[in-house]
């Protein structure tokens, strides 16, 4: 084209003007707190944080236990019960913290490691192993707790949680702060880089969709550190796509929690969507197949072990709430308990038959497949009684 | 000599590669620092620099559509794509881009890409881990589909196909990253990449297979000697082409074909070979071409995949099957 454009000049910026800021270290990070490492609750001018000592030792109790679960999972796996697991470990705050504003209504759509949220929406921790053990690609029904599958496919998610709020959108499910409805869909700083999570973004902006972009940024895709997939922090990408953004303190369940509850409640208002970038760190390997110690220092585990995310409730419960030891120890007992009927119950989970899952490639079973499940069959049980 | 792996093998290879032509550059998930999580590309960003080894951001589009840009640049990419069933986001690229550059420009551009895909299943993973997609790239006119069975093939066809300046889709039979055998780097490869080979001579029937089924199928066939069954063993390494020549005259000699793959049974490699075998070989055939193969379902939940894989025993049921005519 060698005409120039009618109308006026268009804006130009030089390669060089571009706003790019190298990677931040973490102590530089600008977040909402509102409970600091050391346990002291801090003020913020946008967002507070309003319900009382019970509720936090709701969310103290809801840590642990994830944490316990997670723990138990992970032996699991050294022991060989589990081929994988995808430790959630240093991310409770954000899950529980964000999991527990949502109404009973809203819909989650989770990658593979919100475990921490599935326990708040009320799924059995056991239902979350079975894609792990490989008896199943996820065995609970979406909608009995409002807790899609779990996506392993980075990204995949966020569009499928923005079609779910346009839905709820044309059937007038919005608009009501309290009654209303809202989607959170949750993804990882390497998700980010996906074409699908920058269509979900575009989806999400034109339509006004009802939905929560809650980016749970543990600073690695696997090996891969945060600045191989932005030169920018996280949450100002939304800007760029025409709706806020912001970011949380990940390891702070009191932040975590007001910051998405304001997200969730303008979702289900209508006045659209949000993306919650939770600064966190990923306290263990990617999964359990994976080997940090090839591209990452321990100084930075250390140093992110002072922000725990536990810890500095507990240390608020004892010193500013005055909740007794005999608190803390009744969660550890109850995760003991939740630990141990996960490992039983995981031990007894049955092996599937192959004929199974040949009836739920289709609603209806093509010919072609029963037969193929019939010569499956007969050609298994040929093998029957040769030990 | 050296002992080497087949994910060795192919480290190896890309090394040579690198060190040959510096236009060969290197891109994908976790490829630098960690060396792949097959440990495929290990020590090559620590030797070539992390402009030839590329940690791409987590894109596999982008993987693809940026290695097209860099082809037309005259670069020689080699996209590593982490696992088979997170090759589809960059599906597009490959279809519509890769496959048709040299069509649509009258041949004026080359698109020396190669797609290495860790492929298959067998080692217990999670769903999109174990899938084998190979049909849905030899089906597309333009692409070049190979996979390689053992550590020698894989040291020599990962060098050949980032020679060819036709895209490869090159298929590593994860499972057997681990299988063993010598190398000795001075003596040239035996076969072009587009040549099948004859593993194992056999009179009584043809076991036509690639990548992780080569090993399956050779145990099969020492098996079926013991019954004094003589049963021979082509690994095809090529799927698109198919070397037809050694398909036709490995048939005309036993008469009797089984195709084996992991790959679902329904337009499979194996329904091409079984329709070429059958217009070509009509009257030398004392049965029909069989096939044992993956099932039509979505790849199982690991605890089932021994079953849904072929193995010894279907490999063995499937040649009783065309022994019985
Ligand atoms: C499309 C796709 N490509 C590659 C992978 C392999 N993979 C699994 S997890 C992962 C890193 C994801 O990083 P991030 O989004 O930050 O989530 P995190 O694992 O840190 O929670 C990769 C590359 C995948 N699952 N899907
Ligand atoms: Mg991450």
């Amino acid at each position: 084209m060698s005409e120039s454009m009618p109308g006026s000049a268009p804006e130009v910026f030089a390669p060089h003007e571009a706003p790019v800021s190298p990677p931040q270290a973490s102590e530089e990070v600008e977040f909402v707190q509102l409970l600091t490492p050391e346990g002291e609750r801090v003020e913020h001018p946008d967002y507070s944080f309003d319900l009382d000592d019970e509720a936090i030792k709701g969310f103290y109790r809801d840590m642990t236990l994830v944490r316990r679960i997670d723990t138990e999972a992970t032996a699991l796996q050294r022991q060989g019960e589990l081929g994988l697991w995808a430790s959630l470990l240093g991310q409770e705050a954000a899950q529980v913290g964000s999991a527990r504003s949502l109404n009973s209504k809203d819909m989650v759509f989770p990658t593979y490691r919100e475990h921490g949220v599935a326990w708040c929406q009320g799924v059995d921790p056991l239902r979350l192993l079975g894609l792990f053990r490989g008896v199943d690609q996820g065995g609970w029904d979406p909608k009995d707790n409002n807790f899609h599958l779990y996506t392993i496919v980075i990204g995949a998610q966020t569009l499928h949680a923005t079609g779910y709020a346009m839905g709820q959108q044309r059937d007038h499910a919005i608009g009501d702060a309290e009654n209303g409805e809202c989607t959170i869909a949750y993804f990882g700083d390497g998700a980010s880089s996906q074409g699908d999570v920058n269509e979900a973004f575009i989806w999400a902006s034109v339509f006004n969709a009802p939905v929560v972009f809650f980016c749970q940024n543990n600073q690695w895709a696997i090996s891969e550190p945060i600045d191989r997939q932005t030169r920018i922090p996280l949450y100002q990408r939304a800007a760029g796509f025409g709706f806020p953004g912001i970011r949380v303190d990940g390891n702070d369940v009191l932040a975590t929690y007001a910051v998405t509850q304001q997200a969730t409640k303008r979702a289900r208002e209508g006045s659209g969507p949000t993306l919650v970038e939770a600064y966190t760190y990923r306290m263990g390997a990617h999964t359990t197949s994976d080997d940090p110690t090839k591209y990452r220092l321990s100084e930075d585990l250390e140093h992110w072990k002072l922000k725990d995310p536990i810890q500095r409730v507990r240390a608020y419960l004892t010193r500013s709430a005055g909740v007794d030891q005999d608190f803390f120890g009744e969660v550890d007992a109850e995760a003991d308990k939740i630990a141990a009927e996960l490992r039983a119950g995981c031990l007894s989970l049955p092996n599937p038959e192959l004929t199974d899952f040949f009836q739920h490639v289709y609603v209806e079973e093509t010919p072609q497949l029963a037969e193929q499940r019939e010569q499956f069959a007969a050609y298994a049980a040929s093998f029957e009684g040769e030990g | 000599m050296t002992k080497i792996t087949l994910g060795k093998g192919i480290n190896a290879g890309l090394r040579a590669a690198m060190e040959a032509d510096p236009k060969v550059v290197v891109m994908g998930e976790d490829i630098g620092k960690l060396g792949g999580v097959f440990r495929v590309t290990e020590g090559l960003q620590k030797d070539f620099g992390e402009d030839r080894v590329i940690d791409t951001p987590l894109a596999e589009s982008g993987i693809i559509g940026t290695a097209v840009g860099l082809a037309l640049r005259g670069y020689r990419p080699v996209c590593e794509i982490q696992f088979d069933g997170f090759v589809f986001p960059a599906y597009d690229q490959i279809i519509s881009q890769v496959a048709k550059m040299h069509y649509r420009s009258m041949g004026r551009i080359k698109m020396p890409v190669v797609i290495r895909i860790p492929y298959g299943g067998g080692i217990g993973a999670v769903e999109h881990h174990s899938e084998s997609p190979e049909t849905l790239f030899a089906h597309v006119p333009g692409l070049k589909v190979v996979s390689c069975g053992d550590p020698v093939d894989a040291y020599w066809m990962i060098q050949q196909a980032i020679a060819s300046d036709d895209p490869v889709i090159f298929f590593e039979p994860k499972r057997r990253y681990h299988e063993k055998a010598e190398l000795d780097e001075s003596v040239p490869p035996a076969l072009p990449l587009h040549q099948a080979k004859v593993v194992r001579s056999g009179t009584d029937a043809t076991l036509f297979c690639y990548g992780p089924m080569v090993k399956t199928c050779v145990q099969a066939a020492e098996a079926a000697a013991e019954d004094g069954r003589q049963l021979e063993v082509v690994d095809l390494r090529t799927i698109s082409p198919l070397d037809l020549a050694t398909i036709f005259a490995s048939v005309r000699k036993t008469r009797r074909a089984v195709v084996v793959h992991e790959a679902p049974y329904t337009l499979g490699p194996g329904s091409e070979i079984a329709a070429r075998v059958t217009e070509e070989c009509f009257y030398h055939l004392e049965a029909p071409v069989l096939r044992v193969t993956g099932y039509d379902t979505p790849y199982p939940p690991s605890r089932m995949e021994e079953e849904y894989l072929p193995d010894l025993d279907r490999v063995l049921d499937g040649v009783d099957r065309v022994m019985e005519y």
